[in-house]
């Protein structure tokens, strides 16, 4: 399997307000392949989530390189690191993150409407992500009107919508009770299998990690274990 | 994200904040309508002053008798006479002297059928017109023969036509004056009221020798209540002033330790005065309106900063989504645009409007001038801009990870 992303000795040291600067990623080296659903777990302030931002440019490594579809992509200029995040990465987050003034419908045609296409063509492209996830019923309501589940099935809709091909998931379903997060992680494996998107996951729970076929157990930086699931 | 799907994202923005809005478009609302309130009414006092002063003429110089003591009771001013036609000839030859007219004065009853009304009634020379730089809004003005045939000739101001007949193109007409009658040859423009609030307009001109002879009899027919006199425009009026003061004093042999029968006034000195006042009322509305778009200002940039400052989060999410910088920077200046040329054309229109409600409602004139409309236009519109797009430009440049942290 040709690997979609990968990072060579990748570090990220935190300076802010410190005297010493903390290493959060230490010459961290990681192939991921196309089509994989690879679960992060490990300890609070092991690097997790970091590298999650790091592999989806919504931050800067200190020292390393981060490979995507072969090219290198952690010294792009901000604007080509905009279409990437745009066109190639979905992001799914705990808190959810929409944007509390949108409705969910404008929440959802946002991407496009950053890549510049007409609003009329964003509406149906959204609508018929929503159709697909169950929430055409909901497109004028507000994300606070909306129950946690819900909302974190409009921020998936919006990280599909472009079709990505990596969706980066930051403890999508920490903020959700234990049924709401098994429809989540359902919605998650399926556009895994059928769509071959694939995704980076970081959890706590081990349930919820064994949804992907790839577990890397981190620890202080370093990657501790690697361990094929099916 | 092309301009109309900006505005569409800015007009949402807005009306989920309604009241911040609100109160930024009323910050801007205030301090442009302050100052071009305030720069009005400056200009429009200052203009009134100026207008007032040229009406009597600032190059003048006006003479009158002393008033007469009598067993130490001072007599009223009417019947000196130590101010004479001859002072008034000779004082026209003096030099820097342009022009000098004699003025005889008083207030009578004045007539026309049933109609009755007091006024100021002058008898003149017929270079008085001249000096006092008095336009006729119809017919003739005095002429020499009027004078020498003492002919029963009035030149009436506005307002005595107008309490008299109710119109202005009263010419020809025959009215009486202390029952004598007179013949209208002409009417006086308007000119408004002197900076002692007298009113200007109502007046009489008649031949200085038909006077004396009909309205104001004196024992010295050749005394005078006043003498005007014009200094020519470039020479130094106070030169002139101390030197006709020479001429009247030897004219009038008068000793070395005796006091000046007759005081000079000098109208610039007036004007000046005056003039001063009212650049410092000007300078003082100004200061206040300067001040108060200060704190407009300050308004603005504080509800700005906050208002960025809290969507920090939003900007990182934008930037998570796909959003360029110019993305980000685009739609906060959209925003502030809006909210600030809201603000500014609002206030234009509240300033304008306001402006005329003090100048019908207060005897205060106000003249709204464009410099002052486009000044506080825009020094609003680029601080609610700026203190818009700064902010933004900030969180914009920021990594998304640490906008997204923001709460």
């Amino acid at each position: 399997m040709p690997n979609l992303i990968s990072t060579d000795k990748l570090t990220k040291e935190y300076t802010e307000n410190l005297l010493k600067p903390v290493r959060v990623l230490n010459n961290l080296c990681l192939s991921i392949g196309e089509g994989d659903f690879v679960s992060l777990m490990g300890p609070s302030g092991s690097g997790k989530s970091t590298l999650l931002n790091l592999l989806g440019l919504l931050d800067v490594p200190t020292n390393g390189e981060i490979f995507f579809d072969g090219l290198e992509i952690t010294r792009l200029t901000r604007k080509k690191k905009a279409i990437l995040r745009n066109i190639s990465f979905g992001f799914i987050f705990q808190g959810f993150n929409l944007l509390k003034r949108h409705s969910v419908l404008d929440n959802v045609m946002m991407p496009l409407l950053y890549r510049k296409v007409s609003r009329k063509e964003a509406s149906e492209s959204a609508r018929n992500v929503l159709e697909a996830t169950g929430l055409i019923d909901f497109v004028e309501r507000l994300p606070n009107q909306l129950s946690g589940g819900q909302q974190q099935r409009v921020a998936i809709c919006r990280a599909l919508v472009m079709k990505p091909k990596l969706i980066l998931a930051d403890e999508p379903t920490g903020n959700l009770d234990s049924v709401t997060a098994r429809q989540i992680m359902k919605i998650l494996c399926d556009l895994n299998c059928d769509q071959g998107i694939t995704v980076v996951l970081v959890t706590h729970e081990r349930e919820i990690a064994q949804h992907g076929n790839r577990l890397i157990k981190m620890r202080d930086g370093i990657i501790h274990d690697d361990e094929t699931l099916r | 994200m092309s301009l109309g799907d900006c505005c569409y994202e800015a007009i949402i923005s807005l009306r989920q904040n309604f009241l911040r809005t609100f109160l930024t478009v009323l910050g801007i609302v205030i301090g442009v309508m302050s100052v071009i309130v305030m720069l009005a009414v400056g200009k429009g006092v200052q203009n009134q002053v100026t207008s007032t002063i040229e009406s009597i003429g600032s190059n003048l110089l006006v003479i009158f008798p002393k008033r007469q003591t009598s067993n130490n009771v001072k007599m009223p001013g009417v019947g000196s006479v130590n101010l004479t036609l001859e002072d008034a000839k000779e004082l026209g030859f003096a030099e820097g002297v342009d022009g000098v007219a004699s003025v005889i004065a008083k207030t009578l009853q004045i007539q026309y059928l049933e109609a009755n009304t007091s006024a100021r009634v002058s008898g003149v020379t017929p270079e008085y017109n001249e000096l006092r730089e008095w336009n006729l809004l119809y017919g003739n003005y005095l002429s020499e023969q009027d004078i020498k045939r003492s002919s029963r000739v009035a030149v009436v101001g506005l307002t005595v036509a107008k309490e008299l007949f109710g119109r202005t193109d009263v010419e020809g007409r025959i009215i009486r004056i202390k029952n004598v009658p007179f013949r209208i040859s002409g009417v006086l423009a308007e000119k408004g009221s002197s900076i002692t609030g007298r009113d200007q307009d109502n007046t009489i001109l008649v031949p200085l020798t038909t006077a004396r002879k009909y309205l104001i009899k004196s024992k010295y027919p050749r005394s005078v209540s006043y003498i005007i006199l014009k200094v020519k425009e470039e020479v130094d009026i106070e030169r002139v002033q101390k030197n006709l003061e020479l001429l009247l004093r030897v004219a009038h042999r008068l000793r070395d330790d005796e006091k000046n029968d007759f005081s000079i006034s000098n109208l610039a000195d007036i004007s000046s005065t005056a003039e001063t006042a009212t650049e410092a009322l000007r300078i003082l509305l100004a200061s206040i309106a300067g001040i108060s778009l200060l704190v407009g200002g300050v308004g603005i940039m504080n509800i700005m900063l906050v208002n960025v400052t809290e969507r920090t989060r939003e900007i990182g999410i934008r930037l998570a989504i796909g959003a360029s910088r110019e993305d980000i920077l685009r739609q906060f200046l959209i925003e502030s645009a809006l909210v600030c040329l809201t603000g500014g054309c609002l206030g234009i229109l509240f300033g304008i409007f306001v402006s005329f409600l003090i100048a019908s409602f207060t005897p205060v004139f106000v003249q709204v001038s464009i410099a002052s409309i486009l000044l506080s236009f825009f020094i609003s519109i680029g601080i609610g801009v700026f203190f818009g797009w700064y902010p933004a430009r900030k969180a914009s440049l920021m990594e998304p990870v640490v906008a997204l942290r923001s709460d």
